[in-house]
């Protein structure tokens, strides 16, 4: 089921958008007719204004899903699902020519002749102005300016078309027919070219990690495919072609010559280090630019005139050959395309960092499954299950070990015959330590298990201790001068700018999360049952006193109820902010949790598994939150009643 | 006899800053027998609320005493109950528990508490409103509640602090004639603050007129509208040219006081 699902999620995605737009439209209607209905009963300002609508939330949620999938390419995928491997032979082309382009003011704004000409030239300029008069001498001087003026030669040779020879004048003409060729084959179209079975064979767009197939799976696909291996011989041709004559080759030996003489002179100088230092540094910049001019890469712009034209011609074919596809691209495609790296087409703009709603899904899925053996979980682990674990653990957990180092007895030692016989103190010692069989329990488990667990023990933690503290601090005026400053100087700093402390002091398991949670749980207990206990009327008080209450019963009948509104707040509130806190905290260290998948996700770019991290938590704040407004509607209904 | 003297019973208030002095309360001496029924009037600022929660042992005297049945009131207790201007009532317990919430305090057996709020849940008139929570009754039903509740732990003194300020005209009325009842049936001394001179006039068998600065009894007065309340209507006895006469002169004596405190500010 989930197999063919996952193989189908484009046809799936088909169907869903065309509910979702249906849903949309519908929405609005209702929505229009709605307004008319109660447009005459309500003023502008009126409260009643903002009740209900919930077919407003339908065309809000609708309009985001369609925004999503147009956006991650979900929908170009489901209604144009070869689209993107026809893109991907396209690119191949692309990134055939690539070199050829680069060289071309196609490819970037300026010939690479122009560009490498132009620079070397303005760098010469600044040597020669920089030239050190006093490291060198007047002779070595003179002849720097010589090699400075050599150098510029060259370009200018190189520059001049009439210092071409005929040879690489005719490799140039034949690569520019052999472009103009596959221009032509391009222009005759597929013909009766057939997609190979093995590219048939390729799983589909999206089902695996390397996102679209690339063996061609069109015939218009196979005509750019081939085209591409065409255009990649040419470009590797075009690479080799050098503008070399002999005027510029005897340049370049003689030029090779002085530089050396220099080097060898500073090499043999016995100068001191500061000027040796400079001299040679002078050289060394003069010889950098020399070499990248000595190879023969500056061709005159007018030999280039017939590649230029030649590959205008090329990309025009190839845009007439994309046809109907270019539309596509330009509508459902929306970013950059798809781009040809060396081994593997990618998706660029958006959906390169928006993956596809049914992706997401699927990712989800594949995630959530338990079944570990067939790459279910992450990482050895899975997302939200269950499992049989040890009550041991449990108490090893409460009971510490040092009630058996204080219990009365010395721990056995092993007898004449090398064996040990455990007394009472070894015995506790083992079940404090949790090495006792004690049955089994089961347990949640997985990754957002330990995550909810973390919250909750320090969320428990923090409204067990924070409470009554919180309490006394708004009844005593010592708790409240006491605790006070005590709770504003830590409650101020951010808990993350207490994670990197505690984490290394508690270690990166289970402890110190929770206790930077606790951290930032009791503050804010404490702060809101404050506020209730000191909110409380004083006639009720007063009443209570009257009623024959002690302080005790007071305390626990009268303040702590009248404040378990502000409390209720307070632990909505902490909720949020630990489970926000804790995501942060698993990303700096630990081996499970949500924020752990989604550090590990950071790393590798795995967006898809980002996303599903990000609704995951989403949901479960979401979750948390529901659960606090149910309990606080449920439990305190007289609030802003009283 | 569990009466309720006060003797130089006397209150400055001292700003814990400033050091200032208010002298709220000076010298005040009366006797009320148990079972009679007091109301105090008086401009605002004169002490009658102070004067009240040195009563209830809210707070402490500066000088003086007041005794209930010869002892010294030294803080809050049983014997002398509290209703206030807003009930005060514990809007998380519902009605039932609000009323008996001071016998649960000293741990009565719940079947007992169940009869008594049950009667006394009958003679406010709220049968059947056991469950229903209080924030869900009118203010006139909460101030029936918090009479419940006080008079539930049978205190020798019920002290009322602007009981009824807050009801709307027609509830006053109906709430003036439960008082009354529950004065008559139960023979409690009850203590009444009110700002309102017909108020003070039917619910006050005994009336102070407090003056303030320092606050003090400015004049008493026995009147004979409360006992007439018991029988007769109280429309009747405020057409009673006798009640107007006294209303009157209240109302001239109140209102010269606050003249005088508005000249002297």
């Amino acid at each position: 089921m989930f197999e063919w699902m996952s193989d189908n999620r484009a046809s799936i995605a088909a169907v869903l958008i065309i509910l979702i737009f249906i849903a949309f439209v519908w929405s609005i209607v209702v929505g229009r007719r709605q307004a008319r209905l109660t447009a005459n009963d309500e003023v502008f300002g009126d409260p009643v204004r903002t009740k209900g609508g919930w077919y407003w939330a339908v065309t809000g949620v609708s309009a985001l899903l369609l925004v999503w999938f147009y956006f991650s390419w979900g929908l170009g995928r489901a209604y144009f699902p070869d689209a993107a491997n026809e893109m991907c032979q396209c690119a191949k082309l692309e990134e055939a020519v690539s070199p050829i382009k680069a060289a071309l003011p196609i490819g970037s704004r300026y010939y690479k002749s122009t560009l490498l000409a132009s620079r070397n030239s303005a760098q010469l300029d600044d040597l020669l102005g920089k030239l050190p008069g006093t490291v060198f001498t007047d002779a070595e001087k003179a002849e720097l300016e010589e090699i400075i003026n050599q150098i510029r030669d060259l370009i200018a040779n190189s520059s001049n078309p009439e210092n071409m020879v005929q040879e690489t004048r005719d490799e140039l003409v034949g690569l520019a027919a052999r472009l103009d060729d596959v221009s032509v084959t391009l222009d005759a179209g597929p013909g009766d070219m057939t997609p190979t079975s093995e590219a048939l064979a390729q799983p589909r767009w999206g089902t695996t990690f390397t996102e679209i197939p690339i063996l061609p799976i069109t015939s218009r696909g196979m005509l750019f495919d081939s085209a591409s291996v065409e255009a990649a011989e040419i470009a590797s041709a075009f690479n080799k072609v050098r503008n070399r004559f002999p005027e510029n080759d005897q340049l370049i030996e003689g030029i090779k010559a002085r530089i050396n003489a220099l080097k060898a002179t500073n090499a043999a100088g016995t100068f001191d280090e500061k000027v040796a230092e400079e001299r040679v540094d002078y050289v060394k910049a003069v010889e950098r630019i020399f070499k990248r001019l000595d190879d023969g890469l500056i061709f005159p712009a007018a030999a280039l005139q017939d590649i230029n034209t030649a590959i205008s011609g090329l990309d025009g074919a190839a845009s007439r050959a994309k046809g109907g596809l270019r539309a596509v691209d330009a509508v459902f495609f929306p970013g950059a395309g798809i781009v040809k790296s060396k081994t593997q087409c990618t998706e660029q703009g958006s959906a390169r960092w928006l993956p596809k709603p049914t992706d997401v899904v699927a990712t989800f899925a594949r995630l959530a499954n338990p079944d570990l053996e067939n790459g279910g979980g992450y990482r050895g682990f899975p997302l939200l299950w269950w499992d049989w674990m040890p009550v041991s653990g449990y108490v090893a957990f409460f009971i510490p070990d040092w009630i058996a180092d204080v219990w009365p007895g010395e721990y056995a030692s092993h007898g004449p015959d090398g064996t040990i016989t455990p007394n009472f103190k070894d015995k506790l010692l083992a079940f404090a330590q949790g090495d006792v069989n004690l049955g089994y329990v089961p347990m949640l488990d997985g990754h957002i298990w330990d995550s909810l667990f973390r919250v909750i023990v320090a969320l428990a933690l923090g409204i067990f201790l924070g409470v009554p503290l919180g309490l006394f601090m708004g009844v005593s005026r010592f708790f409240k001068s006491f605790f006070d400053p005590l709770i504003e100087l830590y409650r101020p700093v951010p808990p993350l700018a207490w994670a990197p402390l505690i984490l290394t002091i508690f270690g990166i398991q289970d402890d110190g999360k929770i206790f930077l949670l606790f951290m930032v749980a009791f503050a804010i207990m404490v702060i809101s049952a404050r506020t209730g206990a000191s909110g409380v009327q004083l006639s009720k008080i007063r009443a209570s006193h009257s009623l024959g209450a002690s302080d005790r019963q007071i305390m626990w009948n009268v303040i702590l109820p009248n404040a378990l509104p502000e409390i209720l707040t307070g632990i909505r509130i902490a909720v949020g902010v630990c489970w926000g806190t804790l995501v942060a905290a698993e990303m700096l260290a630990g081996t499970t949790g949500v924020g752990f998948i989604e550090n590990i996700a950071r790393t590798v770019s795995d967006y898809e598994l980002i996303w599903v991290t990000i609704l995951i938590m989403g949901i479960l704040g979401l979750v948390f939150d529901l659960v606090m407004r149910w309990i606080i509607k449920k439990t305190i209904p007289w609030r802003g009643m009283g | 006899m569990a009466d309720l003297v006060c003797e130089n019973l006397s209150m400055t208030f001292t700003n814990p800053q400033t050091g200032a002095a208010v002298n709220a309360l000076k010298d005040i001496n009366f006797t009320l027998k148990k079972g009679e029924l007091l109301s105090v009037l008086g401009p605002s600022g004169c002490g009658k609320t102070t004067l009240l929660n040195l009563i209830a042992g809210f707070i402490n005297a500066t000088d003086g005493a007041a005794k209930l049945g010869g002892k010294v009131i030294e803080g809050p207790g049983v014997e002398r109950g509290m209703v206030f201007q807003q009930g005060a009532l514990f809007e998380w317990l519902p009605v039932s528990r609000n009323v008996d919430f001071g016998l649960r305090m000293k741990n009565n057996d719940p079947a007992e508490n169940e009869k008594l709020v049950e009667k006394w849940l009958d003679i406010v008139g709220l049968q059947g409103f056991g469950d229903t929570p209080t924030y869900q009754l009118s203010g006139g039903m909460q101030q029936r509640v918090a009479l419940a509740r006080c008079l539930i732990n049978d205190p020798d003194v019920i002290l009322m602090d602007e009981p009824l300020g807050a009801l709307d005209a027609l509830t006053r009325e109906k709430m003036q004639s439960l008082v009354l009842e529950l004065w008559k049936e139960t023979g409690k001394t009850i203590m009444i603050i009110t700002h309102s001179v017909e108020e003070a006039l039917l619910l006050g068998e005994r009336l102070f007129v407090m003056a303030p600065r320092p606050g003090r009894v400015h004049k008493e007065y026995r009147l004979p509208f409360a006992e007439r309340g018991l029988t007769e209507s109280l429309r009747e006895i405020k057409k009673d040219p006798k009640f107007s006469e006294v209303r009157e002169e209240i109302l001239t004596m109140i209102w010269n006081m606050e003249e005088e405190i508005m000249g002297r500010v």
